[in-house]
């Protein structure tokens, strides 16, 4: 059947996962449906201890069995060591068909390919998956199906029962003996606990993994003691410096200062940026670039931001300490300044759900005014694609792209018109994970195409006069000219993952890579 | 006349001919000119790499409309002719000479553009020519090498072999270049052709670049070669009219067409004393404000 | 033209290829390595032979490793790792041979 973006998502896969296919941003728009709650086992012993000597005695007590689900979080990004520790202790009981629901993998799960090869991790859940974990699922060894969600759609995943967890893994940088946790104050802070809220939640069995035990009561908690069953002490749970994965000094690239220049343009000259409009950016060169471009324009003009949501960087809180934006809504911390910049009142936590769930009654993304997006490709449609690599290769993560560009009044892509030889403007994404509708304006370092659907933006920018306004086929055909039509890539038959939309219909099917010779 | 020999040439780019990723797409940054380096930039064991990867890039990639000069070999190496040969087969619209002491130097390489044309089918004429001068025989002799050719369109400084062989080096306030920027500005002017400075090494002050373009503006030069394009927006910004001389031009021009035809010949315009003598600096400023996009009147 | 002796030319950069040519054993032998071999595979490969066919090369062994270049730079490393292999660095045929 061919969904709402075009794509052909075949029955069988639609039969085996009981899915449908998307039809739209807004098909699910005011369905009920009930909530879901996990098994919980009440604990009225004041005698009971919930610290374990190690992880094996959590899997113990927890039940840990073959087939089970389990999650994980992804606040310590590249530097995270607790995926890999249980994974290890799981694989050494040698239990097997296990089910990997973490937020997000990474590179540092390279070490988990073995275990995807010999059926004790056989279905992965995650917002994405980089490195050589992607290169397994896209070469096909991975037994089940991938499942690839939005940091908004895995909360739906698991507040409708759909994804059941038996036992989260919570890394916590400091907890008390009672399980109460919080994402600072120890050795290898992350700043927030966001993602696994709704874990604590939904999860049969929570775990929580720290290397810094503190007095009890640690709070006031960010995850707390009502919903952990077990504390383990170990002696890392992450590696700090590894949270910031580049990024951290300002780019002297013009290229991407131009794209930033550009993206500044965009905000400034729609009708949205007035005193007291929300933003959310990222973390790349030219998002960052843009930011403090978009300062000093708010510094001239006196204007100031109401909030800024999402994955947070340090000119971001700079903006706070400034006084340039009223307050921050962090979800997760991009960098070590914006771990330590927790501590100011004004930078509030919140968690994944109230952040970007779809199915709760409101959502901090759809408060958003303007979100600052990246994009491996983007297609004359306008539909993005940050998951699959031009290659056919899984190499990315949906995070919280289709659940801010839905969400903001105003989506901004930015994203350089050659990768190499590669177009990211093409004729079609290889995957579709952001549908076109959601997408507002593509800024490229060969000018800026606003989506047709958007006349309002086109006309304020034609008037404004600011950037160098193309349309999105002329991008294309540009990049064509200069790199020549790429050939399509040749994928086997064989579905190895989905990508779901934030409602939880299919948005796209990743096939296995044919082996190229 | 070959109209290329006035055309605006505030950024002058070098890009290192032997580096693909640099050379396959710098007209997005915008500059006036880029210029195709074979000679300082290219390793030894390289030059003839660079000059296939020249030859390609000048037939294949379309630049924009942005002028491709190409910096050759110096005179006193075995590889400028061939270089010449190179650039003008691929259909180069300039030749940058290196090291030029004498209008002799220019003479023999206009020789050797005149052969390769006529070699490879190029209009004749069609290669312009631009002189570095990078000693201080070079700079003293300016106004006999701006006036060596009809192809030459400009000179250049080249601050850094010039400092040297002034015994001094490149100190940042430009006191050093003080004698050899006046006097290339003085000849180029007084031959008619176009005058250009030195590149400005240090990336990691944008503010000294900054001021060092506004200097060079203010001395009355045409442009600025440069190393990076991060530079390219200050010196644009720089070289841009601003409004109120843009306003003033107009007004000027205006004025003076009317008064003319009255009869008139000295008048004020905003309190300041106006003749004809500002005739051709208003529309000069005019016709570089159009061509750096402020500017959409017709006068 | 004969590959006289083995000759590289490029490099291993982003945007760039390294090509290799060693005297062959009587037929061309091309070996490719490409980042981005699944969708552009066919047309470096065409672009190689072109340029060998123009430089009238039938015997060799060429090796390109390619990280993304664009056919104007595979053409002139192509080119260039030739006429090293010849020692040839003047009198080139520009817009003949080489185009």
């Amino acid at each position: 059947m061919i969904n709402a973006v075009g794509r052909e998502i075949p029955d069988e896969i639609l039969r085996a996962t009981g899915k449908e296919p998307f039809q739209g941003n807004n098909y699910k728009n005011g369905v009920p449906f009930r909530r879901q709650g996990p098994i919980i086992r009440p604990n009225m012993d004041n005698q009971h201890s919930k610290l374990v000597k190690d992880i094996h005695e959590a899997l113990v007590r927890c039940r840990a069995h073959s087939g089970m689900t389990i999650s994980f979080h992804h606040h310590f990004r590249e530097g995270d060591l607790i995926v890999n520790m249980v994974m290890e202790e799981i694989h050494k009981m040698g239990l097997k068909n296990i089910t990997l629901a973490a937020t997000s993998l990474g590179k540092a799960h390279d070490p988990l390919v073995p275990m995807i090869e010999d059926g004790t991790i056989t279905r992965i859940e995650a917002s994405g998956v980089r490195g050589k974990i992607g290169q397994a699922i896209s070469a096909g060894k991975l037994k089940g199906l991938a499942i690839m969600r939005s940091h908004g759609g895995r909360v739906r995943s698991l507040m409708t029962g759909e994804t059941r967890v038996d036992i989260a893994f919570i890394g916590a940088p400091t907890s008390d003996d009672y399980g109460n946790l919080r994402g600072i104050g120890g050795k290898t802070n992350c700043g927030v606990l966001s993602y696994s809220h709704i874990d604590g939640d939904q999860a049969e069995y929570v775990v929580a993994i720290t290397d810094c035990l503190v007095p009890f009561p640690n709070f006031p908690a960010h995850i707390s003691m009502t919903k952990v069953d077990c504390v383990c002490v170990v002696d890392a749970i992450g590696i700090p410096e590894k949270i910031a994965t580049g990024a951290a000094k300002p780019t002297t690239d013009q290229r991407k200062l131009m794209m930033a220049d550009y993206c500044t343009q965009v905000v400034v000259n729609t009708p949205y940026f007035k005193d007291g409009f929300s933003y959310q950016t990222g973390v790349g060169g030219a998002s960052i670039a843009s930011t403090i471009y978009l300062t000093k324009i708010m510094e001239e003009r006196g204007i100031k931001m109401g909030f800024g949501v999402g994955g947070l960087t340090k000119p971001m809180c700079d903006l706070l300490d400034r006084g340039m934006v009223r307050v921050l809504m962090d979800t997760q911390a991009f960098d070590l300044d914006a771990v330590s910049n927790v501590i100011n009142p004004a930078h509030h936590r919140i968690t994944a759900g109230a952040y970007a769930n779809p199915f709760n009654k409101g959502a901090f993304v759809n408060r958003l005014d303007y979100v600052i997006l990246a994009s491996l490709e983007v297609d004359v449609h306008f539909n993005c694609n940050v998951v699959v690599g031009s290659d056919g290769v899984i190499t990315g993560a949906q995070g919280g792209h289709p659940d801010t560009a839905q969400g903001a009044k105003c989506t901004i892509v930015i994203c350089p018109l050659l990768q190499g030889r590669i177009p990211a403007i093409c004729s079609n994404v290889t995957t579709v994970t952001t549908p076109g509708e959601s997408v507002d304006v593509v800024v490229t370092d060969y000018g800026v195409a606003v989506n047709p659907n958007r006349h309002d933006l086109l006309e304020a920018l034609q008037k404004a006069d600011c950037v160098p306004l193309v349309t999105i086929e002329e991008l294309r055909d540009t990049a064509y000219a200069i790199v020549g039509e790429p050939e399509p890539v040749e994928f086997d038959d064989r579905i190895v993952g989905i990508i779901e939309a934030r409602d939880g219909t299919i948005m796209d099917v990743v096939r296995k890579v044919k082996t190229f010779d | 006349m070959n109209p290329n020999l006035k055309r605006l040439r505030r950024s002058m780019m070098f890009l290192n001919c032997q580096k693909p990723a640099l050379i396959k797409d710098p007209y997005i940054y915008k500059p006036d000119s880029i210029m195709l380096d074979l000679e300082d930039a290219v390793a030894e064991r390289e030059k003839d790499a660079a000059r296939y990867s020249l030859f390609h890039a000048l037939r294949e990639i379309d630049y924009r409309g942005v002028e491709r000069v190409v910096r050759i070999n110096g005179l006193d190496t075995d590889l400028w002719r061939e270089d010449i040969r190179c650039a003008v087969a691929g259909g180069c619209d300039s030749v940058r000479i290196p090291k030029t002491e004498t209008a002799e130097d220019v003479r023999r390489v206009e020789a050797a553009i005149a052969a390769a044309e006529q070699e490879f089918g190029v209009e004749p004429g069609r290669t312009l020519i631009m002189a570095a001068l990078e000693s201080a025989r070079g700079v003293m002799n300016a106004f006999e090498v701006c006036q060596s050719s009809p192809r030459l369109f400009g000179i250049a400084l080249s601050g850094g072999d010039y400092t040297k062989d002034l015994q001094t080096t490149i100190s940042g306030t430009g006191v050093e270049l003080m004698g050899a920027r006046q006097h290339m500005i003085i000849a180029a002017r007084a031959a008619g052709v176009q005058c250009f400075d030195t590149v400005y090494t240090n990336l990691d002050d944008m503010n000294g670049f900054r001021k060092d373009v506004e200097t060079i503006h203010a001395m009355g030069f045409d442009g600025k070669s440069i190393i990076n394009p991060r530079q390219i927006p200050i010196v644009h910004d720089v070289f841009t009219p601003k409004a109120k001389d843009i306003l003033f031009a107009e007004k000027v021009v205006r004025e003076i067409d009317t008064k003319k035809a009255q009869g008139i010949g000295v008048f004020t315009v905003d309190g300041k004393m106006i003749d004809i003598a500002f005739y051709a600096g208003a529309k000069r400023t005019l016709a570089l404000a159009r061509a750096s996009g402020v500017y959409k009147g017709d006068l | 033209m004969k590959i006289l002796k083995p000759a590289v030319a490029g490099t291993l950069e982003s945007s760039d290829c390294m090509v290799t040519v060693e005297p062959g054993c009587g037929e061309l032998e091309l070996d490719l390595d490409s980042t981005v071999i699944r969708q552009y595979g066919k047309q470096i490969r065409r672009v190689i032979s072109e340029t060998l066919t123009r430089l009238e090369v039938t015997d060799a062994r060429v090796t390109v490793v390619d990280k993304g270049a664009l056919d104007c730079t595979i053409k002139a490393r192509v080119e260039c790792a030739v006429y090293r292999s010849n020692d040839i660095r003047d009198a080139l045929p520009w817009g003949g041979a080489i185009q």
